[in-house]
C-alpha cells in the first residue's frame, strides 16, 4: 500500500515514515508543505495520504485545504488528516463530499501504532476514521434534533463507534454484545436515517454525516 | 434575520424622537415643552441662589465685622461672626447638595435636548476621584465639584437660562397667549363690539396671526434654546480630552490587570498540568530503563504508563491553547471560528457573516471570546429554540449580533460574564449593548472600531 505523508516537523515526519514502513506500508513521498503535497497527490495518486492540518508557509489550515483541493482533483482520494486539535467544522468540511475515504484524528492517536495503522488502512479502503474527541463533543450536544433524535441511546452508541470507523465486529467487542445484535442496530439506524440498502460502506459514511449534523 | 431588529436600544431611542413633528400639533407640543423648560429654569435659579447666598452671607458678615458703623463694637463682631457661621453652614451642608442637584438638572436638560430636538449634548463631568461620590469625605467632594470646569459652566448656563434662555423658551407661548387674548378680550367686553366695529375682524386676524406665529416658531425656538444650552452644557475640547484620558487610563489598567491574571493562570495550569506530567513521564521512563533487562514485563507496563501520561499532557496543553488563542481562530479567522463555536455549543445556531478581510488579531480574539461567553449565556439561561449570530464590518466597525428567541429578561447588571465582555471590549473602545425585554427576544450587539486587513489569498 502506497502512502504520502505531509508533515512539517522533521521528527514527526521521520517517525511517521518509520512507523508506517514498520507495518509494511510503502511511503512513496514525505513532503513538508501544502504546495508540494498538492503536486505529489495530483501527479500520481497514492492509496492514502496522511496530512498534517498546519503546514508552511501560512501555518494555518494549509494541509486541510491542500487535501480538499486534491480530493476535488482526484475524487475519492483517501485522506487521513492529523491535527493537534480537532474541530467539528473541519470534520464536516472533510466529509462534505459524502464519498468516504476520510480520516480525521488527533496526533496523539499515533502513540498507539497498531490502532493508528489500522485507521490508515480503513481510510485507504474507503471507510472513515473520526477521532473519538469529535464524537465525544457531538454526544455532548444535549439538544438532539433532526433524524438523530429518533435513535435510541444504544443506537447512538453504535453510531458513534461507527463514526470512529469501527467494524461491526469491533463494535460488538466494545459493547459486549454479539455481532448479530450490532447488525440489527445498524440496520435500524440506516432505516431511521432513511438510507437505502446499497453499498454498506457508503451507507456507513452517510450515517456518520447525518450524525455530524450536516 | 432582519437588520432593523438588530439596532441596539440606545440607538433606537436616539433615532426616532429627534425627528420633528410639523404642523400646528407639533407647534403646540413644542410650545408646551418650552413652558416646561421655563419651569426647569426656575428650579435652576433656586439652586443658583444657594452658592450666591453663601457668598452673600460671608461677605456681609465680614463687612459688618470690619466696617460696620453705629452699633457697638461687640455687637458688630457677634453679628458678623454669626453671619459668617451661617455662610459656612450653607457651604458645608447646602452647596455640595445644590451643585449635585444642578448637575441632575443640567443632565435632564441634556437628555431632553436629545429627545425633543435631536440636539446631542454629551455629559462633561469628571468622574469622582473614588468609586462613589456619596461616600467621599466632604472636602474632597467639594474639591471634586469645584475644580471641575463643567460645574462652573453649569452655573453659567443657569444664569444665561434665567435671562436669554428663558425668553427664547417662553416666546412661543407668549405669542400664542397674546393671540388668544385678542379673541377673549373683546368677547368679555360686550360694549366694545359696537365701538370697534370693523376693526373687530382686524383684531381677530391679528390674534390668529399671533397664534400661528407662536406655533410656527415653537420648533425653531426650541432648537435654538437647546443650541444655546449646548454651547455651555457640552464638554469643552479640553474636558473631552480629560474624559478620554481618564477612560484610556482606566481601560489600560483593567487590560493590564486581566492580562497579568491570565498569564498567572496559564503559568499555574502549565505548572500543575503538562509540566508535572512530563516530570512523571521522565521518572517512569527512567524506571523502565533500569528494569528493561531484569524484568521486561514490568518495563513494558511502565512504558505504556509513560505513553498514557504523554497523551494526557497533550490533552491538557490542547485545552490550554484553546483558552489562550483558539487554533481555529488563528487558522480561519473570526467567521469560521464563530461557526466552530456554534457547532460546539449544542444550540441551534444560524451564523451569517460578511467580513471581506480580517480584523487585527487582538480584536478578533476579543470578539471571539465575547461570542463564546454570550453563547454560554444563551445555553445556560435563555432556554432558546433558535439563535442567530451575525458578524459584519460596516462603517469602520466590527459588528456582531447575537440574537435568541428565549425568554429574555437578561440583566446586564447581574453576572460577571457580561461585565467581563464589556471590559474586554473596552480595551478596544468597543461596546456591548444588550436588549432583553421579559419574554424575549434577547439581542446582544457588540461594536468594535477596527480596520480590516486585505483578505488572505489562497493558492488552492
Amino acid at each position: 500500500m502506497r502512502v504520502v505523508i505531509a508533515e512539517d516537523l522533521f521528527l514527526l515526519r521521520d517517525g511517521l515514515t518509520r512507523l508506517l514502513e514498520a507495518h509494511g506500508l510503502e511511503v512513496t513521498a514525505a513532503v513538508d508543505n501544502g504546495t508540494d503535497l498538492l503536486a505529489v497527490l495530483t501527479a500520481g495518486p497514492p492509496d492514502v495520504a496522511v496530512v498534517d492540518v498546519r503546514l508552511p508557509p501560512t501555518f494555518t489550515d494549509e494541509g486541510l485545504r491542500a487535501a480538499l483541493a486534491a480530493r476535488r482533483a482526484v475524487p475519492g482520494l483517501p485522506v487521513l488528516v492529523l491535527s493537534q486539535y480537532v474541530e467539528q467544522l473541519y470534520a464536516r468540511e472533510l466529509l462534505a463530499c459524502g464519498d468516504g475515504g476520510i480520516g480525521y484524528l488527533l496526533k496523539d492517536r499515533v502513540f498507539d501504532s497498531a490502532q493508528f495503522v489500522d485507521a490508515v488502512r480503513r481510510v485507504a479502503a474507503g471507510g472513515t476514521a473520526m477521532d473519538p474527541e469529535v464524537i465525544a463533543r457531538l454526544l455532548a450536544r444535549n439538544s438532539g434534533d433532526g433524524a438523530i433524535s429518533g435513535l435510541s441511546p444504544r443506537e447512538r452508541e453504535v453510531l458513534a463507534l461507527m463514526a470512529e470507523g469501527r467494524s461491526n465486529a469491533a463494535i460488538a467487542q466494545r459493547l459486549f454484545v454479539t455481532e448479530r445484535a450490532v447488525a440489527k442496530h445498524t440496520a435500524s439506524i440506516f432505516l431511521k436515517l432513511g438510507l437505502q440498502p446499497s453499498d454498506d460502506d457508503n451507507r456507513r459514511v452517510l450515517a456518520v454525516l447525518a450524525f455530524l449534523g450536516r | 434575520m432582519s437588520d432593523t431588529a438588530m439596532i441596539p436600544d440606545s440607538q433606537a431611542q436616539r433615532g426616532t424622537p429627534g425627528a420633528m413633528k410639523w404642523g400646528i400639533g407639533g407647534g403646540i407640543i413644542a410650545g408646551s415643552r418650552g413652558l416646561t423648560l421655563a419651569g426647569l429654569m426656575l428650579a435652576g435659579l433656586f439652586l443658583l441662589l444657594v452658592p450666591l447666598m453663601a457668598v452673600f452671607l460671608a461677605a456681609v458678615g465680614a463687612g459688618v465685622v470690619i466696617v460696620g458703623n453705629g452699633a457697638p463694637r461687640d455687637h458688630r463682631i457677634v453679628l458678623g461672626l454669626a453671619l459668617l457661621a451661617a455662610g459656612l453652614f450653607v457651604v458645608r451642608f447646602l452647596v455640595p447638595a445644590a451643585l449635585l442637584a444642578s448637575r441632575r438638572l443640567a443632565n435632564l436638560t441634556r437628555r431632553l435636548a436629545g429627545e425633543w430636538s435631536g440636539v446631542e449634548i454629551a455629559v462633561p463631568y469628571q468622574p469622582p476621584p473614588s468609586s462613589s461620590s456619596a461616600k467621599l469625605p466632604f472636602r474632597s467632594r467639594l474639591l471634586w465639584l469645584v475644580s471641575d470646569p463643567a460645574t462652573w459652566r453649569d452655573l453659567l448656563w443657569m444664569t444665561v437660562n434665567a435671562t436669554a434662555g428663558w425668553a427664547i423658551a417662553l416666546l412661543p407661548a407668549v405669542l400664542a397667549g397674546i393671540g388668544l387674548i385678542e379673541f377673549i378680550y373683546p368677547a368679555t367686553q360686550p360694549n366694545m363690539g359696537a365701538r370697534l366695529g370693523n376693526s373687530r375682524a382686524a383684531l381677530l386676524a391679528i390674534g390668529i396671526a399671533f397664534v400661528l406665529a407662536g406655533a410656527a416658531s415653537a420648533q425653531w425656538l426650541l432648537r435654538a434654546y437647546f443650541g444655546l444650552a449646548r454651547s455651555m452644557l457640552a464638554p469643552t475640547g479640553q474636558a473631552e480630552l480629560a474624559l478620554r484620558v481618564h477612560h484610556l487610563a482606566q481601560t489600560r489598567s483593567e487590560t493590564l490587570d486581566s492580562g497579568a491574571a491570565e498569564i498567572r493562570r496559564i503559568e499555574r495550569d502549565l505548572h500543575d498540568g503538562a509540566q508535572a506530567r512530563l516530570v512523571a513521564m521522565g521518572m517512569t521512563l527512567g524506571a523502565a530503563e533500569e528494569l528493561i533487562d531484569s524484568n521486561p514485563a514490568a518495563a513494558r507496563a511502565l512504558l505504556a504508563e509513560a505513553r498514557e501520561a504523554s497523551a494526557r499532557a497533550l490533552a491538557e496543553l490542547r485545552a490550554l491553547v484553546r483558552g489562550v488563542h483558539p487554533p481555529v481562530l488563528a487558522d480561519r479567522g473570526l467567521a469560521d471560528a464563530v461557526r466552530a463555536l456554534a457547532l460546539d455549543s449544542g444550540l441551534n445556531v444560524d451564523v451569517t457573516a460578511g467580513l471581506p478581510g480580517r480584523p487585527q488579531a487582538p480584536v478578533e480574539s476579543a470578539a471571539y471570546f465575547a461570542v463564546s461567553e454570550l453563547l454560554a449565556n444563551v445555553s445556560k439561561h435563555a432556554n432558546a429554540r433558535q439563535t442567530w449570530i451575525d458578524v459584519r464590518h460596516e462603517r469602520g466597525m466590527l459588528r456582531v449580533d447575537v440574537t435568541d428567541d428565549g425568554h429574555g429578561g437578561a440583566d446586564p447588571g447581574r453576572g460577571s460574564g457580561l461585565h467581563g465582555i464589556e471590559r474586554r471590549l473596552a480595551a478596544f473602545d468597543g461596546i456591548l449593548a444588550l436588549n432583553s425585554p421579559p419574554g424575549g427576544p434577547t439581542v446582544a450587539t457588540m461594536e468594535i472600531p477596527c480596520a480590516l486587513s486585505s483578505p488572505k489569498t489562497s493558492s488552492y
